[in-house]
């Protein structure tokens, strides 16, 4: 059995060896990247047998497809980005269910354009609101509330950090689509965190 | 774009304060569009506090969802990594 190693290992010097087909340098990527990898896919999957199944599609396609891999980000950035791309796929296959609206949670306005329910401040720090493990917990919950679409740009742009232009390409939308969709999703999410937080709650 | 914003309307309604407050946080709008919605804030707490709470619900899913927050597990799962190097050898 080959050494667990979890040292930083030096960018071009695990570069060359990947390159070079060095079954140790493969295996030490697989064991430094796997759990961080782990995360994205099942944030996005939700279900850990498509969580772990993403992350072998990311690594195999990731091998197959070093030679192109021109050094222009980390190699961490490079598989960040190529299990997105792999959880997305599994998430479309799976996507079978008529997505639901999103226009019962976005804020409604009267005929002359003022609220029609007026928004509250809430009652502390966004970062002291989740003090609480069952705060975190309820948030997470309110996420995945969000209409699948949503949801997944809500993810890729806000958590994933891809900018706009990436997140067009991996879900295979106009920029303009992610735009409209992010700014929805957010806005659904602070309908949903609402009750909860507003000032004048326990 | 906002009929105020193309009309030179004098104000922006709260309607379009949140149709237009993503290009906004952006720094997008232009420096009349900009203007408009600083004046708009500085009339309207309904919009202030739309606002904060949806910059607070970015920033709170970001918290709740990142592993700075639930640490990623340091345990690594072993069968999925022999899965990936069984994998990669048939490829």
């Amino acid at each position: 059995m080959l050494e667990l190693n979890t040292r930083p290992v030096e960018e071009h010097s695990l570069l060359r060896r990947l390159r070079a087909g060095e079954d140790g340098a493969f295996e030490a990527l697989v064991r430094r990247e796997t759990p961080r990898l782990l995360a994205v896919a099942r944030r996005l999957l939700r279900n850990e047998e498509d969580a772990k199944d993403a992350v072998q599609d990311a690594f195999v396609s990731a091998f197959r497809s070093l030679k192109n891999f021109e050094g222009s980000c980390q190699v961490s950035t490079w598989l960040h980005r190529i299990v997105v791309n792999a959880a997305l796929m599994r998430l479309r296959t799976k996507r079978r269910k008529p997505e639901e609206s999103i226009e019962e949670l976005l804020p409604t306005f009267l005929e002359d354009g003022h609220h029609v329910r007026h928004p509250h401040e809430w009652r502390d720090t966004a970062e002291a609101l989740l003090a609480q493990k069952e705060d975190r917990d309820f948030v997470r919950a309110c996420i995945d509330r969000l209409p699948e679409s949503f949801r997944t740009v809500l993810l890729l742009r806000d958590i994933e950090d891809l900018d706009t232009a990436e997140a067009a390409r991996a879900l295979g939308v106009t920029e303009t689509v992610v735009k409209v969709r992010l700014h929805r999703a957010r806005q659904a999410l602070r309908t949903l965190l609402e009750p909860r937080f507003r000032r004048g709650t326990a | 774009m906002s009929p105020a914003l193309v009309t030179g309307r004098p104000s922006l309604t709260c309607r379009e304060f949140v149709e237009f407050l993503y290009d906004y946080l952006l720094g997008a709008l232009s420096a009349r569009g900009t203007a408009e919605f600083n004046v708009h804030l500085a009339a309207c707490p309904s919009c202030v506090a739309y606002m904060k709470t949806y910059e607070a619900s970015v920033r709170m899913g970001r918290a709740a969802l990142l592993p700075s927050d639930d640490p990623v597990p340091s345990d690594i799962p072993e069968a999925l990594v022999q899965a990936i190097l069984a994998a990669r050898g048939g490829s």
